[in-house]
């Protein structure tokens, strides 16, 4: 760079310095991501169903899953123990020993498929295959009350699943309602 | 009394005894007065270290660990041991850590970040790349929205002020504003949200407002001037000022732009601060202010009447320490303590006052305000405005008792 080149770039960090949107020179060091790239990495899932992957599963095949890679941890039938409990809890929340379980609190299924693909089992995250993440998410919807145990969890039908909680939460952002 | 309690008391009396405030003299420590010549004088000291560590009487100046999640080894919390530190800064080595499924091992060589979603040009950047960006410095808190959580039992817990407020910690952070990225990569209309997510076992995620990803987020890359730790989010992480410690999510690894939060596990079964209705307010974003007086503090003993220095930290994560008024009657009345240059904002901020203990039995309490008006509540009100099973987001003021035996506790007064 020469020294006219740099007196422009330090001319523009100190424009930068007085007003906040004025913009500041980059390197642009960034390289293309290309889209299979992203799609290998793009593992989140939106409440509107936005991210969820082909694949299907029901309670009853999820069961199975559960009992050989949850229920060590979360107890049977979600019931809790030596981890958080997953079932159950309905109508506690206002009381002096709430519990907080998917059934109970959780605002969207949604939540529960990315949660579980992306994190669990603890021990071997991202190791499930998505027919098993969807059957383990209505198995633990299933479990809860809230779907049938032969309803079929895919990308179409769990964004409408609607939780008992939804109504119960009050987004503060960005008021502070405190 | 298991073993891990014992050790856990023991480890607290040593932090405490560091901190000077036990002040019984040992034999050792007659040996070095004069008229005697120390025998540090006599010989030579040692030779150097590549790294230098802690004096090797400090070493019970330790993090307590609360329980890891039954079965795993890195799902929990480890605190600061602020009633054994002073000043602002927290030793890197002392940041508190909350991580959710364990401290990753990342090779820098390795790690990529990638920033897609509704953006015109999606990017993929190397750590080296990161590091040729224009650089910013800024002193900040972090604080795990769960801090002070204790607060909110019905008895007040006998621990000591790290162990009931220690997940907040103080570094200065050094890194690349965010907004020079993003815009970068361009970011298209109704891009309005951001999912954050690390590349640690928990693929930890948060959806994070575009107007604070444009404002003052930084991506983090040193810590008190040396590189992360790996614990805080080597080799880079997101940092969001002010702002609930998990949303700035460690070993950064995605950022995708999206037009509605995510709502993911942690933004909806946690983080969320339930309410004694059972209404659960969502994202309650940045940390109220709030203060504590960590000398004296629960489980030090006074060494008789005389001239003290109450000392403590205050911080907001909704602006700048204002002022800090401290109670030696037990609220009845209130002094304005002398806030430690700088104070910045979003920063912890030290605060001390000179006080004269008579002897006899009181309460210590702090109250902090700062510059958007925002005064810390006493605890009874606190808990009578959200109840008890919030979990998070407790701001209420902290008491100590001082009994005339000089014995410091804590109490809800």
């Amino acid at each position: 760079m020469s020294t006219r080149e740099l007196a422009c770039a330090a001319l523009v960090l100190v424009a930068a310095g007085c007003a906040a949107p004025a913009r500041v020179e980059t390197p642009n060091l960034g390289r293309p991501a290309t889209a299979a790239e992203i799609a290998g990495w793009d593992i989140s899932v939106g409440p509107d169903g936005v991210g969820l992957p082909a694949g299907s599963g029901t309670a009853l095949k999820g069961a199975a899953v559960y009992e050989q890679k949850c229920q060590a941890c979360h107890g049977a039938k979600g019931a809790g123990q030596p981890n958080d409990r997953l079932a159950g809890g309905h109508g506690t929340l206002a009381s002096k020993t709430p519990v907080r379980t998917i059934g109970s609190y959780w605002p969207y299924a949604t939540t529960v498929f990315d949660y579980v693909r992306r994190s669990m089992p603890y021990t071997q995250p991202q190791s499930l295959s998505d027919d098993e993440v969807y059957a383990v998410t209505a198995y633990l919807l299933q479990l809860n009350g809230i779907i049938g145990e032969a309803d079929e969890m895919n990308a179409q039908t769990l964004p409408k699943v609607t939780m008992p909680n939804r109504g119960n939460f009050v987004i503060v952002y960005p008021r502070r309602g405190r | 009394m298991d073993g891990t309690r014992r050790r856990f008391l023991g480890r607290a009396l040593a932090a405490l005894a560091a901190s000077g405030l036990l002040t019984r003299r040992t034999n050792d420590a007659a040996a070095a007065e004069p008229p005697d010549v120390p025998a540090s004088m006599k010989s030579p000291g040692a030779g150097f270290n590549d790294y230098g560590m802690p004096a090797k009487y400090e070493s019970k100046v330790t993090r307590t660990l609360g329980r890891s999640q039954p079965g795993t080894t890195g799902s929990g919390a480890i605190r600061t041991p602020l009633e054994a530190l002073e000043g602002t800064i927290t030793p890197s080595g002392l940041h508190f850590e909350r991580s959710h499924s364990g401290v990753p091992d990342i090779d820098p060589a390795k790690h990529r970040l990638l920033i897609h979603g509704m953006v015109r040009r999606p990017l993929v950047f190397t750590v080296d790349a990161l590091l040729r960006y224009p650089m910013v410095s800024r002193v900040h808190f972090i604080e795990c929205a769960g801090n002070s959580q204790l607060l909110y039992q019905p008895t007040p817990p006998t621990l000591t002020a790290g162990q009931t407020h220690g997940l907040v910690s103080c570094s200065e952070w050094t890194g690349v504003p965010l907004r020079l990225l993003l815009e970068e990569a361009g970011v298209e209309r109704g891009g309005t949200w951001m999912l954050a997510e690390g590349a640690d076992a928990a693929a930890m995620s948060r959806s994070i407002p575009m107007a604070k990803a444009l404002d003052d987020a930084l991506l983090a890359l040193f810590q008190n001037g040396e590189r992360l730790r790996p614990e805080n989010g080597y080799p880079v992480r997101l940092f969001l000022p002010g702002w609930e410690g998990n949303m700035s999510v460690k070993w950064l690894r995605r950022l995708k732009v999206v037009p509605a939060p995510i709502m993911t596990k942690d933004e909806t079964s946690r983080y969320t601060d339930l309410q004694a209705d059972g209404k659960a307010l969502m994202f309650t974003y940045p940390m109220e202010v709030k203060s504590l007086i960590t000398h004296p503090s629960h489980g030090m003993t006074l060494a008789g009447a005389g001239l003290y220095q109450i000392s403590g930290l205050a911080w907001s994560g909704e602006g700048t320490i204002r002022s800090v008024e401290v109670s030696s009657d037990g609220g009845r009345s209130w002094l304005a303590a002398t806030l430690t240059e700088p104070v910045l904002p979003r920063a912890l901020t030290r605060f001390r006052l000179p006080w004269r203990w008579d002897g006899g039995a009181t309460v210590l309490k702090s109250r902090a305000i700062d510059d958007a008006g925002n005064v810390q509540p006493e605890r009874e009100k606190f808990i009578a405005e959200h109840g008890t099973n919030a979990i998070f987001h407790c701001n209420a003021i902290q008491a100590w008792s001082v009994a005339a035996t000089g014995e410091v506790k804590h109490v809800y007064a």
